[in-house]
Protein backbone atom coordinates (compact mmCIF):
# COMPACT_ATOMS: atom_id res chain seq x y z
CA UNK A 1 0.00 0.00 0.00
CA UNK A 2 1.38 3.64 -1.12
CA UNK A 3 1.87 5.35 1.89
CA UNK A 4 1.96 9.24 1.98
CA UNK A 5 4.60 10.68 4.54
CA UNK A 6 5.60 14.57 5.66
CA UNK A 7 8.38 14.40 3.44
CA UNK A 8 6.31 13.51 0.44
CA UNK A 9 4.18 16.78 1.47
CA UNK A 10 7.78 18.99 1.80
CA UNK A 11 9.00 17.45 -1.48
CA UNK A 12 5.88 18.35 -3.70
CA UNK A 13 5.23 21.71 -2.09
CA UNK A 14 8.68 22.42 -2.96
CA UNK A 15 8.55 21.66 -6.60
CA UNK A 16 4.82 23.21 -7.14
CA UNK A 17 4.88 26.20 -5.15
CA UNK A 18 8.49 26.90 -4.01
CA UNK A 19 10.37 27.04 -0.70
CA UNK A 20 8.93 29.38 1.92
CA UNK A 21 11.62 32.48 3.05
CA UNK A 22 13.87 30.99 5.76
CA UNK A 23 12.52 27.11 4.66
CA UNK A 24 10.39 26.52 7.09
CA UNK A 25 9.52 22.97 5.95
CA UNK A 26 12.79 21.88 7.25
CA UNK A 27 11.24 21.60 10.41
CA UNK A 28 8.80 20.53 12.82
CA UNK A 29 5.94 21.47 10.34
CA UNK A 30 3.14 18.75 11.65
CA UNK A 31 0.73 21.02 12.57
CA UNK A 32 1.58 23.98 11.45
CA UNK A 33 -1.36 25.70 9.71
CA UNK A 34 -0.31 26.03 5.71
CA UNK A 35 -1.53 29.17 5.81
CA UNK A 36 1.30 30.24 8.43
CA UNK A 37 4.05 28.27 6.36
CA UNK A 38 3.30 30.53 3.36
CA UNK A 39 1.07 28.41 1.05
CA UNK A 40 -2.16 29.73 0.34
CA UNK A 41 -5.05 27.71 -1.32
CA UNK A 42 -3.28 27.93 -4.59
CA UNK A 43 -0.39 26.54 -3.16
CA UNK A 44 -3.01 23.47 -1.81
CA UNK A 45 -4.89 23.37 -5.04
CA UNK A 46 -1.44 23.44 -6.89
CA UNK A 47 0.07 20.60 -4.13
CA UNK A 48 -3.22 18.17 -5.06
CA UNK A 49 -2.97 18.44 -8.70
CA UNK A 50 0.60 17.07 -8.06
CA UNK A 51 -0.55 14.15 -6.14
CA UNK A 52 -3.21 13.36 -8.60
CA UNK A 53 -0.71 13.15 -11.68
CA UNK A 54 2.19 11.09 -9.37
CA UNK A 55 -0.22 9.00 -7.73
CA UNK A 56 -2.64 8.67 -10.52
CA UNK A 57 -5.45 8.93 -7.70
CA UNK A 58 -8.10 11.32 -7.74
CA UNK A 59 -8.80 14.16 -5.61
CA UNK A 60 -11.16 16.75 -5.49
CA UNK A 61 -10.95 20.43 -5.59
CA UNK A 62 -12.59 20.98 -2.01
CA UNK A 63 -10.43 18.83 -0.48
CA UNK A 64 -8.18 21.40 0.22
CA UNK A 65 -10.53 21.82 2.69
CA UNK A 66 -9.89 18.80 4.82
CA UNK A 67 -5.98 19.86 5.00
CA UNK A 68 -5.16 22.95 6.91
CA UNK A 69 -2.08 21.54 8.09
CA UNK A 70 0.38 19.20 6.74
CA UNK A 71 -0.63 16.30 9.33
CA UNK A 72 -4.19 16.95 7.99
CA UNK A 73 -2.97 16.62 4.52
CA UNK A 74 -0.92 13.29 5.23
CA UNK A 75 -3.98 11.56 6.90
CA UNK A 76 -6.31 12.88 4.25
CA UNK A 77 -4.17 11.42 1.39
CA UNK A 78 -3.32 8.02 3.31
CA UNK A 79 -7.22 7.07 3.77
CA UNK A 80 -7.79 8.15 0.15
CA UNK A 81 -4.74 5.67 -0.95
CA UNK A 82 -6.62 3.25 1.71
CA UNK A 83 -9.51 3.48 -0.79
CA UNK A 84 -11.75 5.69 1.01
CA UNK A 85 -13.71 7.56 -1.24
CA UNK A 86 -13.51 11.25 -1.17
CA UNK A 87 -16.61 12.75 0.32
CA UNK B 1 -5.38 46.58 11.41
CA UNK B 2 -1.85 47.26 11.16
CA UNK B 3 -1.58 50.66 13.53
CA UNK B 4 1.01 52.23 10.21
CA UNK B 5 -2.73 52.66 8.79
CA UNK B 6 -3.36 55.43 11.55
CA UNK B 7 -0.59 57.58 10.80
CA UNK B 8 -1.48 60.87 9.26
CA UNK B 9 -0.54 62.05 5.80
CA UNK B 10 1.51 65.32 5.47
CA UNK B 11 -0.88 67.86 3.20
CA UNK B 12 -0.26 67.43 -0.53
CA UNK B 13 -0.44 69.66 -2.64
CA UNK B 14 -1.43 69.71 -6.39
CA UNK B 15 1.56 71.58 -7.56
CA UNK B 16 3.96 69.93 -5.24
CA UNK B 17 7.58 68.60 -7.22
CA UNK B 18 7.40 65.44 -7.72
CA UNK B 19 11.49 63.54 -7.63
CA UNK B 20 12.75 60.15 -8.67
CA UNK B 21 14.95 58.88 -5.71
CA UNK B 22 15.94 55.37 -6.69
CA UNK B 23 16.39 53.66 -10.12
CA UNK B 24 16.20 49.84 -10.48
CA UNK B 25 17.64 48.42 -14.10
CA UNK B 26 17.37 44.77 -15.36
CA UNK B 27 18.50 45.12 -19.21
CA UNK B 28 19.77 43.23 -21.99
CA UNK B 29 22.84 44.92 -21.81
CA UNK B 30 23.52 44.75 -17.83
CA UNK B 31 21.30 44.06 -14.77
CA UNK B 32 21.69 46.26 -12.00
CA UNK B 33 21.75 50.41 -12.73
CA UNK B 34 25.04 51.00 -12.60
CA UNK B 35 26.39 47.82 -14.72
CA UNK B 36 23.70 48.99 -17.25
CA UNK B 37 24.86 53.01 -17.19
CA UNK B 38 28.67 51.73 -17.67
CA UNK B 39 27.63 49.74 -20.66
CA UNK B 40 25.28 51.75 -22.20
CA UNK B 41 27.99 54.80 -21.97
CA UNK B 42 30.49 52.56 -23.60
CA UNK B 43 27.86 51.48 -26.66
CA UNK B 44 27.99 47.70 -25.43
CA UNK B 45 25.05 46.20 -27.08
CA UNK B 46 22.52 43.43 -25.27
CA UNK B 47 21.47 42.47 -29.02
CA UNK B 48 22.45 38.49 -29.72
CA UNK B 49 20.87 35.90 -31.53
CA UNK B 50 18.37 34.32 -29.33
CA UNK B 51 19.26 31.25 -27.27
CA UNK B 52 16.58 30.62 -24.71
CA UNK B 53 14.91 28.50 -27.87
CA UNK B 54 16.00 27.70 -31.81
CA UNK B 55 15.01 30.63 -33.55
CA UNK B 56 15.99 28.98 -36.85
CA UNK B 57 12.13 28.80 -38.22
CA UNK B 58 11.20 32.62 -37.15
CA UNK B 59 11.92 35.68 -39.51
CA UNK B 60 13.25 37.74 -36.23
CA UNK B 61 16.15 35.44 -35.01
CA UNK B 62 17.76 38.53 -33.12
CA UNK B 63 16.48 39.71 -29.33
CA UNK B 64 17.92 41.67 -26.23
CA UNK B 65 17.97 38.94 -24.05
CA UNK B 66 18.75 39.99 -20.12
CA UNK B 67 21.89 37.82 -19.22
CA UNK B 68 23.51 36.60 -16.39
CA UNK B 69 19.93 37.39 -14.27
CA UNK B 70 19.18 34.55 -11.72
CA UNK B 71 15.83 35.41 -10.02
CA UNK B 72 16.73 33.47 -6.85
CA UNK B 73 19.19 36.20 -6.23
CA UNK B 74 16.12 38.69 -5.79
CA UNK B 75 12.74 36.52 -5.44
CA UNK B 76 11.54 34.50 -2.93
CA UNK B 77 10.77 31.34 -4.33
CA UNK B 78 7.22 30.72 -3.38
CA UNK B 79 7.38 33.88 -5.85
CA UNK B 80 9.56 32.44 -8.47
CA UNK B 81 6.65 29.41 -8.88
CA UNK B 82 4.02 31.83 -8.93
CA UNK B 83 5.04 34.17 -11.82
CA UNK B 84 6.51 34.72 -15.32
CA UNK B 85 10.32 35.93 -16.06
CA UNK B 86 8.62 39.22 -16.44
CA UNK B 87 7.48 40.00 -13.16
CA UNK B 88 10.82 38.58 -11.77
CA UNK B 89 12.66 41.60 -13.33
CA UNK B 90 10.16 43.54 -12.03
CA UNK B 91 10.34 42.52 -8.83
CA UNK B 92 14.07 42.27 -9.11
CA UNK B 93 14.36 46.09 -10.31
CA UNK B 94 11.99 46.85 -7.85
CA UNK B 95 13.83 45.68 -4.80
CA UNK B 96 16.90 47.47 -6.38
CA UNK B 97 14.97 50.67 -6.60
CA UNK B 98 14.12 50.27 -2.62
CA UNK B 99 17.31 50.14 -2.16
CA UNK B 100 19.27 52.60 -3.83
CA UNK B 101 15.96 54.87 -2.60
CA UNK B 102 17.14 54.15 1.07
CA UNK B 103 13.06 53.01 1.87
CA UNK B 104 12.17 50.21 4.41
CA UNK B 105 8.46 50.02 3.17
CA UNK B 106 7.54 48.32 6.86
CA UNK B 107 8.05 51.85 7.94
CA UNK B 108 5.87 53.56 6.19
CA UNK B 109 2.09 53.78 5.86
CA UNK B 110 1.04 51.32 3.95
CA UNK B 111 -2.02 52.95 2.37
CA UNK B 112 0.09 55.84 1.29
CA UNK B 113 2.52 53.64 -0.84
CA UNK B 114 1.45 52.21 -4.42
CA UNK B 115 2.45 50.75 -7.28
CA UNK B 116 1.97 51.67 -11.31
CA UNK B 117 3.50 49.95 -13.29
CA UNK B 118 3.42 49.42 -17.50
CA UNK B 119 3.04 46.30 -19.02
CA UNK B 120 2.26 45.12 -22.77
CA UNK B 121 2.86 41.60 -23.22
CA UNK B 122 1.78 39.85 -19.74
CA UNK B 123 3.30 36.63 -18.80
CA UNK B 124 3.69 35.07 -22.53
CA UNK B 125 6.37 32.26 -21.79
CA UNK B 126 4.60 31.20 -17.96
CA UNK B 127 1.40 31.20 -20.17
CA UNK B 128 2.90 28.87 -23.18
CA UNK B 129 3.87 26.52 -20.92
CA UNK B 130 0.91 26.08 -19.06
CA UNK B 131 -1.18 26.00 -22.68
CA UNK B 132 1.53 23.13 -23.85
CA UNK B 133 0.48 21.29 -20.71
CA UNK B 134 -3.06 21.73 -21.76
CA UNK B 135 -2.77 20.08 -25.36
CA UNK B 136 -0.21 17.83 -24.26
CA UNK B 137 -1.63 15.92 -21.65
CA UNK B 138 -5.00 17.72 -20.60
CA UNK B 139 -6.38 20.28 -18.45
CA UNK B 140 -5.23 18.87 -15.24
CA UNK B 141 -1.82 19.48 -15.74
CA UNK B 142 -2.25 23.00 -16.03
CA UNK B 143 -0.81 24.49 -13.19
CA UNK B 144 -3.15 26.89 -10.82
CA UNK B 145 -0.26 29.85 -11.28
CA UNK B 146 -2.08 30.64 -14.33
CA UNK B 147 -4.78 32.09 -13.38
CA UNK B 148 -2.69 35.18 -11.63
CA UNK B 149 0.88 35.20 -13.90
CA UNK B 150 -0.20 35.89 -17.20
CA UNK B 151 -2.26 38.82 -16.91
CA UNK B 152 -0.78 42.47 -17.15
CA UNK B 153 -1.34 43.56 -13.44
CA UNK B 154 0.83 40.81 -12.00
CA UNK B 155 4.09 42.67 -11.16
CA UNK B 156 1.84 45.28 -10.09
CA UNK B 157 0.25 42.92 -7.50
CA UNK B 158 3.19 41.15 -6.36
CA UNK B 159 4.92 43.81 -5.94
CA UNK B 160 2.49 45.78 -3.72
CA UNK B 161 1.92 42.26 -2.11
CA UNK B 162 5.57 41.55 -1.14
CA UNK B 163 6.02 44.98 -0.02
CA UNK B 164 2.55 45.73 1.69
CA UNK B 165 1.78 49.12 -0.56
CA UNK B 166 -1.70 48.42 -0.73
CA UNK B 167 -2.59 52.31 -1.86
CA UNK B 168 -4.02 53.28 -5.05
CA UNK B 169 -2.36 50.54 -7.23
CA UNK B 170 -2.52 50.19 -11.11
CA UNK B 171 -1.25 49.32 -14.47
CA UNK B 172 -1.63 51.16 -17.60
CA UNK B 173 -1.05 48.72 -21.11
CA UNK B 174 -0.36 51.29 -23.79
CA UNK B 175 2.76 49.25 -25.34
CA UNK B 176 6.00 51.26 -25.55
CA UNK B 177 3.81 54.37 -24.10
CA UNK B 178 2.77 53.30 -20.77
CA UNK B 179 6.42 53.44 -19.10
CA UNK B 180 5.92 57.39 -19.63
CA UNK B 181 1.85 57.32 -18.39
CA UNK B 182 2.74 55.28 -15.78
CA UNK B 183 5.41 58.08 -14.08
CA UNK B 184 2.53 60.58 -15.04
CA UNK B 185 -0.08 58.85 -13.12
CA UNK B 186 2.70 58.65 -10.26
CA UNK B 187 2.89 61.92 -9.94
CA UNK B 188 -0.70 62.19 -10.06
CA UNK B 189 -0.91 60.39 -6.81
CA UNK B 190 1.80 62.15 -5.13
CA UNK B 191 0.06 65.12 -5.66
CA UNK B 192 -3.13 63.55 -4.05
CA UNK B 193 -3.07 60.81 -1.40
CA UNK B 194 0.16 58.69 -1.69
CA UNK B 195 3.66 59.77 -0.25
CA UNK B 196 5.75 57.24 -2.52
CA UNK B 197 5.18 54.88 -5.67
CA UNK B 198 6.82 52.58 -7.62
CA UNK B 199 6.40 53.23 -10.87
CA UNK B 200 7.78 52.09 -14.33
CA UNK B 201 7.92 49.12 -15.93
CA UNK B 202 9.36 45.65 -17.33
CA UNK B 203 8.18 43.33 -20.46
CA UNK B 204 9.35 40.08 -21.81
CA UNK B 205 8.45 38.88 -24.78
CA UNK B 206 10.49 36.27 -24.83
CA UNK B 207 8.62 33.03 -26.02
CA UNK B 208 8.02 31.33 -29.17
CA UNK B 209 4.44 32.05 -29.09
CA UNK B 210 5.00 36.05 -27.95
CA UNK B 211 7.75 36.73 -30.66
CA UNK B 212 5.26 35.34 -33.32
CA UNK B 213 2.25 37.43 -31.90
CA UNK B 214 4.90 41.00 -32.43
CA UNK B 215 5.83 39.79 -35.56
CA UNK B 216 2.38 40.42 -36.60
CA UNK B 217 2.85 44.52 -36.40
CA UNK B 218 5.28 43.82 -39.37
CA UNK B 219 7.87 46.15 -37.45
CA UNK B 220 10.23 43.76 -36.60
CA UNK B 221 13.68 43.04 -37.86
CA UNK B 222 14.49 39.96 -39.78
CA UNK B 223 17.86 40.57 -40.09
CA UNK B 224 20.99 38.21 -38.62
CA UNK B 225 23.51 40.50 -38.01
CA UNK B 226 23.01 42.01 -34.35
CA UNK B 227 24.94 45.19 -35.29
CA UNK B 228 23.00 45.49 -37.83
CA UNK B 229 19.59 44.65 -37.40
CA UNK B 230 18.22 48.17 -35.49
CA UNK B 231 19.26 50.81 -37.40
CA UNK B 232 16.47 53.86 -36.13
CA UNK B 233 16.68 57.17 -38.67
CA UNK B 234 19.49 55.56 -40.55
CA UNK B 235 19.19 54.81 -44.65
CA UNK B 236 19.51 51.06 -43.57
CA UNK B 237 16.51 50.96 -40.96
CA UNK B 238 15.06 47.64 -41.38
CA UNK B 239 12.66 47.68 -37.97
CA UNK B 240 13.41 47.16 -34.68
CA UNK B 241 14.81 44.18 -32.62
CA UNK B 242 12.63 43.18 -29.65
CA UNK B 243 14.15 43.00 -26.32
CA UNK B 244 13.09 42.60 -22.54
CA UNK B 245 14.08 43.91 -19.08
CA UNK B 246 13.08 47.54 -18.01
CA UNK B 247 13.44 50.10 -15.18
CA UNK B 248 11.42 50.76 -11.73
CA UNK B 249 11.57 53.57 -10.45
CA UNK B 250 11.03 55.16 -6.42
CA UNK B 251 9.15 58.50 -7.25
CA UNK B 252 7.90 60.42 -3.83
CA UNK B 253 7.01 64.16 -3.27
CA UNK B 254 10.17 66.40 -2.79
CA UNK B 255 9.41 67.74 0.36
CA UNK B 256 9.14 64.13 1.52
CA UNK B 257 11.95 62.95 0.26
CA UNK B 258 14.01 65.98 1.55
CA UNK B 259 12.71 65.76 4.80
CA UNK B 260 14.37 62.03 5.01
CA UNK B 261 17.19 62.89 3.21
CA UNK B 262 16.66 61.45 0.14
CA UNK B 263 19.03 62.93 -2.96
CA UNK B 264 16.76 62.96 -6.12
CA UNK B 265 18.02 62.24 -9.35
CA UNK B 266 15.74 65.01 -11.11
CA UNK B 267 11.81 66.08 -11.15
CA UNK B 268 9.08 64.44 -13.12
CA UNK B 269 8.39 67.94 -14.40
CA UNK B 270 6.04 67.52 -17.21
CA UNK B 271 3.40 64.95 -19.17
CA UNK B 272 1.52 64.95 -22.37
CA UNK B 273 -0.32 62.66 -24.40
CA UNK B 274 -1.83 62.23 -27.86
CA UNK B 275 -3.05 59.62 -29.76
CA UNK B 276 -2.78 58.99 -33.47
CA UNK B 277 -5.88 59.02 -35.28
CA UNK B 278 -6.86 55.99 -37.54
CA UNK B 279 -5.28 55.65 -41.19
CA UNK B 280 -7.66 56.64 -44.19
CA UNK B 281 -7.14 55.22 -47.43
CA UNK B 282 -6.16 57.13 -49.76
CA UNK B 283 -3.92 59.77 -47.35
CA UNK B 284 -0.78 59.71 -45.43
CA UNK B 285 -0.39 58.81 -41.96
CA UNK B 286 -1.63 61.66 -39.95
CA UNK B 287 0.97 61.27 -36.54
CA UNK B 288 0.09 63.22 -33.13
CA UNK B 289 3.72 63.31 -31.68
CA UNK B 290 4.49 67.09 -32.05
CA UNK B 291 1.17 67.95 -30.07
CA UNK B 292 2.56 65.74 -26.98
CA UNK B 293 5.59 67.16 -26.91
CA UNK B 294 4.17 70.76 -26.71
CA UNK B 295 1.54 69.47 -24.31
CA UNK B 296 4.33 68.38 -21.93
CA UNK B 297 7.01 71.10 -22.56
CA UNK B 298 4.01 73.50 -21.92
CA UNK B 299 3.28 71.24 -18.68
CA UNK B 300 6.77 71.13 -17.67
CA UNK B 301 7.00 75.34 -17.94
CA UNK B 302 10.52 74.29 -20.36
CA UNK B 303 10.90 76.05 -23.61
CA UNK B 304 12.49 74.21 -26.14
CA UNK B 305 15.56 76.36 -26.06
CA UNK B 306 15.95 74.30 -22.61
CA UNK B 307 15.95 71.07 -23.34
CA UNK B 308 19.23 69.45 -23.96
CA UNK B 309 18.73 65.99 -25.29
CA UNK B 310 16.03 64.05 -26.79
CA UNK B 311 15.72 60.39 -25.82
CA UNK B 312 13.46 58.92 -29.38
CA UNK B 313 11.44 56.45 -29.75
CA UNK B 314 13.51 55.16 -32.68
CA UNK B 315 11.18 52.59 -33.81
CA UNK B 316 13.27 51.30 -36.82
CA UNK B 317 10.42 51.59 -39.52
CA UNK B 318 11.61 54.79 -42.12
CA UNK B 319 8.17 55.94 -42.13
CA UNK B 320 7.65 56.30 -38.57
CA UNK B 321 11.48 57.08 -38.14
CA UNK B 322 10.67 60.11 -40.40
CA UNK B 323 6.91 60.93 -38.76
CA UNK B 324 9.39 61.29 -35.36
CA UNK B 325 11.85 63.48 -36.75
CA UNK B 326 9.79 65.57 -38.39
CA UNK B 327 7.73 66.11 -34.96
CA UNK B 328 10.87 66.71 -33.22
CA UNK B 329 11.76 69.31 -35.87
CA UNK B 330 8.51 70.97 -35.55
CA UNK B 331 8.94 71.88 -32.25
CA UNK B 332 12.90 72.10 -31.69
CA UNK B 333 13.81 73.30 -35.50
CA UNK B 334 16.74 71.57 -37.51
CA UNK B 335 19.45 69.57 -35.54
CA UNK B 336 18.51 72.26 -32.89
CA UNK B 337 18.21 69.57 -29.83
CA UNK B 338 20.96 66.16 -29.36
CA UNK B 339 18.87 63.24 -29.99
CA UNK B 340 19.65 59.79 -28.84
CA UNK B 341 18.35 56.05 -28.57
CA UNK B 342 20.00 53.70 -26.18
CA UNK B 343 17.32 51.46 -26.84
CA UNK B 344 19.91 50.56 -29.95
CA UNK B 345 21.73 48.24 -27.63
CA UNK B 346 18.87 46.92 -25.80
CA UNK B 347 15.81 46.48 -28.29
CA UNK B 348 12.41 47.27 -27.75
CA UNK B 349 11.34 46.07 -24.59
CA UNK B 350 7.55 47.35 -24.66
CA UNK B 351 5.93 48.01 -21.58
CA UNK B 352 9.87 48.58 -19.97
CA UNK B 353 10.75 50.34 -22.68
CA UNK B 354 10.00 53.84 -22.15
CA UNK B 355 10.61 53.20 -18.41
CA UNK B 356 14.33 52.45 -18.82
CA UNK B 357 14.86 55.39 -21.44
CA UNK B 358 12.82 57.58 -17.81
CA UNK B 359 15.89 55.86 -15.90
CA UNK B 360 18.37 57.09 -18.49
CA UNK B 361 17.60 60.40 -18.83
CA UNK B 362 17.62 61.04 -15.30
CA UNK B 363 21.71 59.03 -15.19
CA UNK B 364 22.21 61.41 -17.90
CA UNK B 365 21.11 64.41 -15.93
CA UNK B 366 22.98 62.82 -12.89
CA UNK B 367 26.21 62.24 -14.83
CA UNK B 368 26.27 65.25 -17.70
CA UNK B 369 26.86 62.75 -20.37
CA UNK B 370 24.51 61.62 -23.10
CA UNK B 371 24.40 58.20 -23.81
CA UNK B 372 25.18 56.83 -27.65
CA UNK B 373 22.72 55.68 -30.00
CA UNK B 374 24.95 52.82 -32.08
CA UNK B 375 24.80 51.13 -35.35
CA UNK B 376 23.35 53.97 -36.83
CA UNK B 377 25.91 55.65 -39.39
CA UNK B 378 24.22 57.61 -42.36
CA UNK B 379 21.03 59.42 -41.34
CA UNK B 380 18.18 58.76 -43.63
CA UNK B 381 16.82 62.10 -45.68
CA UNK B 382 14.86 63.70 -43.48
CA UNK B 383 15.87 62.46 -40.05
CA UNK B 384 17.34 65.74 -39.87
CA UNK B 385 18.57 65.37 -36.42
CA UNK B 386 21.33 65.91 -34.35
CA UNK B 387 21.89 62.42 -33.32
CA UNK B 388 24.35 61.54 -30.95
CA UNK B 389 26.43 58.12 -32.68
CA UNK B 390 29.43 56.20 -31.72
CA UNK B 391 30.10 57.70 -28.41
CA UNK B 392 28.45 59.17 -25.54
CA UNK B 393 28.69 63.45 -25.51
CA UNK B 394 29.78 64.84 -22.21
CA UNK B 395 27.32 67.56 -21.73
CA UNK B 396 25.62 69.25 -18.95
CA UNK B 397 22.30 68.09 -18.76
CA UNK B 398 19.50 69.61 -17.15
CA UNK B 399 16.14 69.02 -19.16
CA UNK B 400 15.68 65.89 -20.84
CA UNK B 401 12.93 64.89 -23.11
CA UNK B 402 11.71 61.07 -23.32
CA UNK B 403 9.25 60.15 -26.17
CA UNK B 404 7.77 56.99 -26.59
CA UNK B 405 5.03 55.54 -28.81
CA UNK B 406 2.82 52.33 -28.15
CA UNK B 407 1.81 50.51 -31.35
CA UNK B 408 -2.07 51.15 -32.01
CA UNK B 409 -1.07 55.27 -31.75
CA UNK B 410 -0.30 55.88 -27.92
CA UNK B 411 2.10 58.90 -28.01
CA UNK B 412 3.47 59.79 -24.54
CA UNK B 413 5.91 62.13 -23.88
CA UNK B 414 7.93 63.32 -20.55
CA UNK B 415 9.70 65.98 -19.18
CA UNK B 416 12.54 65.37 -16.29
CA UNK B 417 14.88 67.87 -14.73
CA UNK B 418 17.82 68.39 -12.63
CA UNK B 419 16.59 68.18 -9.01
Amino acid sequence: MTMFTLDDVRRILRRCAGAPEGDALDGDIADVPFAELGYDSLALLEMAAHVQQEYGIRIPDDAIEEMPTPRAAVEYLNRRFAGEPSR
Amino acid sequence: MSKRNTTTRSGRAPDERVVVTGIGVTAPNGVGTEAYWAATLDGKSGLARITHFDPERYPTRVAGVVQEFDAAEYVPSRLIVQTDHWTHLGLAATAMALDDAGVDPAELPEYEMAVVTASSSGGNEFGQREIEKLWSKGPQYVGVYQSIAWFYAATTGQVSIRYGMRGPCGVICAEQAGGLDVAAQARRLLRREARLVVTGGTDASRSPYALVAQITSGMLSTRDDPVRAYLPFDVDACGHVPGEGGAMLIAEGESAARDRGAVPYGVIAGYGASFDPRPEPGRPPRANLARAIRLALDDARVRPDQVDVVFADAVGVPERDLAEAAAIGEVFGPRAVPVTAPKTMTGRLYGGGAALDLATALLAIRDGVIPPTVGVTSPAPGCDLDLVLGAARETPVRTALVLARGYGGFNSALVVTAP
